[in-house]
Order: C-alpha cells, then sequence, then structure tokens
C-alpha cells in the first residue's frame, strides 16, 4: 500500500476566512437534505477514535420522527496522549459550535450540549461566555437552537457514548446494550447526534470551503486530515494537524528524536508499533485508526513499564459491569508481573493473549474490547522485554 | 516566610453543619432543577463547597430528586472527582500516565510529599490539602502536570511546588 507523504494541513486552527456564524448561514441556505449529503459525500469519519462516518449518523436521525433530538458534542477526552479537543476548545470554540448548530439544523434538534471532562473545568468561564454570545447569535440569524454544557467528574468510561448518556441522566456512567444506537434512542431515550468535538469543526469546515476541496486531503479510505497529540520522547511535542494516510515512518522521521524504539497510536486502546513495522503502517483508517494521541518512547524505555502502566489505567477505569472486562484487565496485571518475577513461564504470555480475544469478543463496550489492541501488539513485538 | 495558617496542625475549617448543608443541597436543585438529569450537577455542586460528599448530603440531595440515598451514593461512588471521603480544601491530582510517568511527575510527587508531610492519597491534618494521583489529564506534551483543584500547573518542577501551594494558603 502507498502511503502519503507528511503533509501539514491547517484546517482546524486557522480562522481566516472562516467566521464561524457565517458558516452556519452558508448552511441554512442550503436543504437539510444537502447538508447531510455534503458530510457523507466528503466521507468524513469521526475524530474520536472509533472512525463512524459522520454523515451516515447526521442521516440517521434526520430520518428519525421525534418531538425532540439531541446533539451532543463528546468532550470527555481521556484516552492517555489526547490532548486536542482541549486545544480546539479554548482556541476556536465557536467553529464547535457552528458544527452543532449546522448538525441541528440538519436534523431538526433544538439542544445541543456539550459534556466536558471534569479535568477541564478550567475552561469553563471562557467557555460559557462563549457559549452565551453563540446562543444570541444564532437566534439574530434564526436558528431555534441553544448549547448548554454538563461537565464530567473523572470517568473515562463516559467518554463512550450511551455511558456519557448514562452520566447526563444522572446515573452510573455505565454503557449501555447496542442496538438501539443513539441515533434512534440516545440522551433522555430521544433520537441523538453524539459527535466528537474535532469532528463537528470538521463538519463546519466542510460546509465552508466545499466538499471537493476536503476529499483533495487524505487517502480514498481517509479522508480529510487529522489533529495529533504528539507527546513521549519527541523535540515536537505538542498539537499537529495532519493529512491522513502518512505511514509511521515518515511521522518519526519528523516528529522521534532520532533513537524511537516505538510508537503507541491511538493511546492505551491503540496499537503499538515497533520501528520494524514503521515503513509498512499507515496511519489511517486503511492502517491504523486513531483519535490522535502519539506516544513516541525511545531506547531508553521499558516497553514492560509502558504495557503495565496501561493496563493499570484499564483496570481502574472498567466500570466492572462486564465481567470479561472486569476481572479480565485485573487478571492481565496480574499475569504480566507473574511473568516478569519468573513465576511463571513465558509461554504464560500466549495465554495472556487468548485472554485479550475473549474480552475483545465477550466485553460489552470498547474499553475491554480494545485491550486487545496494545496488549498484544506490545507483548507480540517486546516479548522479550516482558520476560527479562 | 512560612504561612503560618497553612501548615498549622488545628483547624476548624471543612466542618459543615446539617443546616447548612441541607440548605445548599435546597439551593443546587432550584438552580439546577428536580429530576434526576440534575444529580450530578447537584453532587458536583456540593463537592465544589464542602469537598466531599458526606452521608447527610447524600441523605438531602435523595429526598430532594426522590431517589433512594443508596441510588444516590451508588451513582457518587462511581466517578472519581465524587468524593465521598472527607478531603482537604485543596485537592491536588499529579498525572500518573506514561508520559508524565516519562517527563518526572514522581519527583514532583515526592516534592508534595516532603513539603505537606503526607502520603499520595492522604489529606494534610489540618485538611487543607489532599494529595492525589490521576489518571491522564490531558497535557502529555507539558508534563509533568498536576491540578490543584479546576487549576492546571503544565510542565511542573519539583522546586515549583512551594510558592504554587502557597497560593491555595
Amino acid at each position: 500500500m502507498k502511503s502519503k507523504k507528511l503533509q501539514r494541513v491547517d484546517f482546524i486552527f486557522d480562522c481566516a476566512g472562516c467566521e464561524p456564524i457565517e458558516v452556519v448561514k452558508k448552511a441554512l441556505k442550503m436543504s437539510r437534505e444537502e447538508v447531510v449529503s455534503s458530510i457523507i459525500e466528503s466521507g468524513l469519519k469521526g475524530r474520536g477514535g472509533a472512525g463512524f462516518p459522520t454523515g451516515m449518523k447526521w442521516k440517521f436521525a434526520k430520518d428519525e420522527v421525534a418531538d425532540t433530538k439531541y446533539v451532543i458534542c463528546n468532550a470527555d477526552e481521556g484516552e492517555p496522549g489526547t490532548f486536542k479537543d482541549r486545544e480546539i476548545l479554548d482556541v476556536v470554540p465557536n467553529k464547535v459550535l457552528s458544527g452543532m448548530a449546522i448538525c441541528a439544523y440538519a436534523i431538526g434538534s433544538k439542544e445541543g450540549i456539550i459534556y466536558l471532562r471534569g479535568e477541564y473545568n478550567f475552561l469553563l468561564p471562557k467557555l460559557n461566555g462563549q457559549i452565551d454570545e453563540f446562543n444570541n447569535n444564532l437566534s439574530k440569524i434564526g436558528l431555534d437552537f441553544a448549547v448548554s454544557i454538563r461537565s464530567g467528574s473523572g470517568a473515562y468510561i463516559c467518554g463512550e457514548e450511551t455511558a456519557l448518556f448514562e452520566s447526563m441522566e444522572g446515573r452510573r456512567g455505565e454503557p449501555r446494550n447496542k442496538p438501539p444506537f443513539p441515533t434512534k434512542s440516545g440522551y433522555n431515550g430521544k433520537p441523538t447526534v453524539i459527535n466528537n468535538v474535532e469532528t463537528l469543526v470538521y463538519t463546519a469546515m466542510i460546509i465552508n470551503m466545499g466538499v471537493e476541496e476536503f476529499k483533495a486531503v487524505g487517502t480514498m479510505d481517509s479522508r480529510g486530515s487529522k489533529v495529533f497529540s504528539v507527546s513521549g520522547d519527541t523535540p515536537k511535542a505538542g498539537i499537529h494537524e495532519l493529512e491522513l494516510g502518512l505511514n509511521v515512518a515518515d511521522f518519526v522521521e519528523e516528529f522521534g528524536d532520532g533513537d524511537t524504539k516505538a510508537v503507541q497510536v491511538g493511546g492505551a486502546s491503540g496499537h503499538c508499533v515497533p520501528r520494524k513495522l514503521f515503513k509498512e503502517t499507515i496511519i489511517g483508517f486503511e492502517g491504523i485508526p486513531t483519535g490522535g494521541s502519539m506516544m513516541i518512547f525511545n531506547s531508553t524505555r521499558s516497553m514492560f513499564n509502558v504495557l503495565n502502566d496501561y493496563l493499570e489505567f484499564f483496570a481502574e477505569e472498567s466500570c466492572g459491569q462486564c465481567t470479561p472486562c472486569r476481572i479480565g484487565t485485573q487478571q492481565l496485571i496480574k499475569g504480566v508481573e507473574q511473568v516478569k518475577r519468573g513465576e511463571m513461564q513465558s509461554e504464560y504470555l500466549d495465554q495472556l493473549i487468548k485472554l485479550t480475544e475473549t474480552m475483545k469478543i465477550a466485553s460489552k463496550c470498547g474499553l475491554g474490547q480494545s485491550v486487545a489492541n496494545s496488549f498484544s501488539s506490545i507483548v507480540t513485538n517486546f516479548r522479550e522485554e516482558m520476560i527479562y | 516566610m512560612k504561612n503560618y495558617i497553612c501548615y498549622s496542625i488545628n483547624n476548624t475549617l471543612n466542618q459543615f453543619n446539617m443546616a447548612d448543608t441541607e440548605k445548599l443541597v435546597e439551593q443546587l436543585v432550584t438552580q439546577h432543577g428536580k429530576t434526576r438529569n440534575s444529580l450530578l450537577p447537584v453532587l458536583q455542586g456540593v463537592v465544589r463547597e464542602e469537598h466531599f460528599l458526606s452521608d447527610t448530603a447524600m441523605i438531602a440531595i435523595a429526598k430532594a430528586l426522590n431517589l433512594s440515598s443508596a441510588d444516590v451514593y451508588g451513582t457518587a461512588s462511581f466517578y472519581t472527582f465524587l468524593e465521598t471521603e472527607p478531603r482537604g480544601e485543596n485537592i491536588i491530582r499529579v498525572c500518573k500516565t506514561i508520559t508524565c510517568k516519562m517527563k518526572g511527575k514522581q519527583q514532583v510527587i515526592e516534592a508534595i510529599e516532603n513539603h505537606l508531610k503526607i502520603k499520595e492519597g492522604e489529606t494534610t491534618r489540618n485538611k487543607k490539602f489532599t494529595l492525589l494521583a490521576a489518571n491522564c489529564l490531558g497535557w502529555c506534551h507539558k508534563g509533568p502536570v498536576m491540578l490543584v483543584n479546576d487549576d492546571v500547573y503544565p510542565h511542573v518542577a519539583p522546586d515549583q511546588i512551594v510558592d504554587i501551594l502557597d497560593k491555595y494558603c
């Protein structure tokens, strides 16, 4: 598979030629069908990590008949190594709000809510002011839609869409069974579109610059660009918007410190790419899809410690509702520590990989299902570090 | 100069009487609405004022929202930030996730422990500070990072700890 060259893009943070409220006005001149079909045609996929086609989500919600529909902005960014949503909400909140307003117009919703993680409460004073102003502007241009904000309380799992609804409804943040999907029955049992912060900005940008210009960036499977949160052993830690479809080798050449041993693509629930696979691994939906977390590790780092850290994270953040995830995460920590101490044969690692495969099939939500990603990619590629 | 109020051992702060708590709950319920959807904002409001959820507070919330107190406790205990144990007036959370670990969060924790004479997870005797470790706080490019209440301190160095904490005395 041919990969794209590393290309910097500036759709998200560049504000020249884009007055957010004007973009909403532009959308209001289109029909609801046209707005939805533009987003479908653009090929935009969710930027939170799961990668569901955004336009289809909007279409499903638009086709539902209901007295109340909701647009929710998922700002419960908790994946280790991810910090782009905070930056977007801090720097260009109006673009997020205009994405929400455009969605509201398209699906016929009057109420929007931003679910902001509790760790980002320091953003609230500024954000509340901007929301008030934006709501005012919306009523001036005649769109009956208003946004409010809700705070989280330090639970990673609430980034899972149905857990987020439970939390907003005043319950424990335990994911629901799907189906029904949120577009049919979401917050308060009403049709709900829930999109990631970055996704909402891209929807506004697609309306602003047109489908073709957006589609010209990226690849067949991964249209457009993506905001990456780069951290770890890198001289260029920070937020970088790049065209999708590049390979890890080019990424490391730009961001590595010259001694990169592995890159964790997609945070704790993502995949670990070792040096030998840099060239053949594409960052995008045809390779490794990601919410944007890129943690770079150089040769001084112990991958056992990295894995252990991720496992502790999962064990703590598992909601405990379903057994494979609750027990599985704890057994994995116990298992890798036993192997490290020499109390278990190294073959036991293979059994643990099997356990993660079971968790992938049997867990109710993405948390338990994705433990296998980092576990098997780290254990397979750095087996000797797990044992000695 | 040491701020003596901050480091004195005896402190009568952080003691709330029942009537005040019930009044606070009443205010919050009026503000957010008398439905279950308001449960989290109400719980968050109590934690903001009283730093943790006392039995009195949870029982009052249960009554006001027409829920069982077990249901209120069950919900609150799910969330890391909704403390059900007494906590200090200021809560320090140091990010413990891998990138902050790589950038020296342990030295930051040790500096805080030495300064406040408490261990991770503990509260100072005067109830001024509680020190906790937190999962990823979303500042991986500027680690190590710590939160004091809602305030963020990215790129925090061990030698800044005394000055930062003095601000909360």
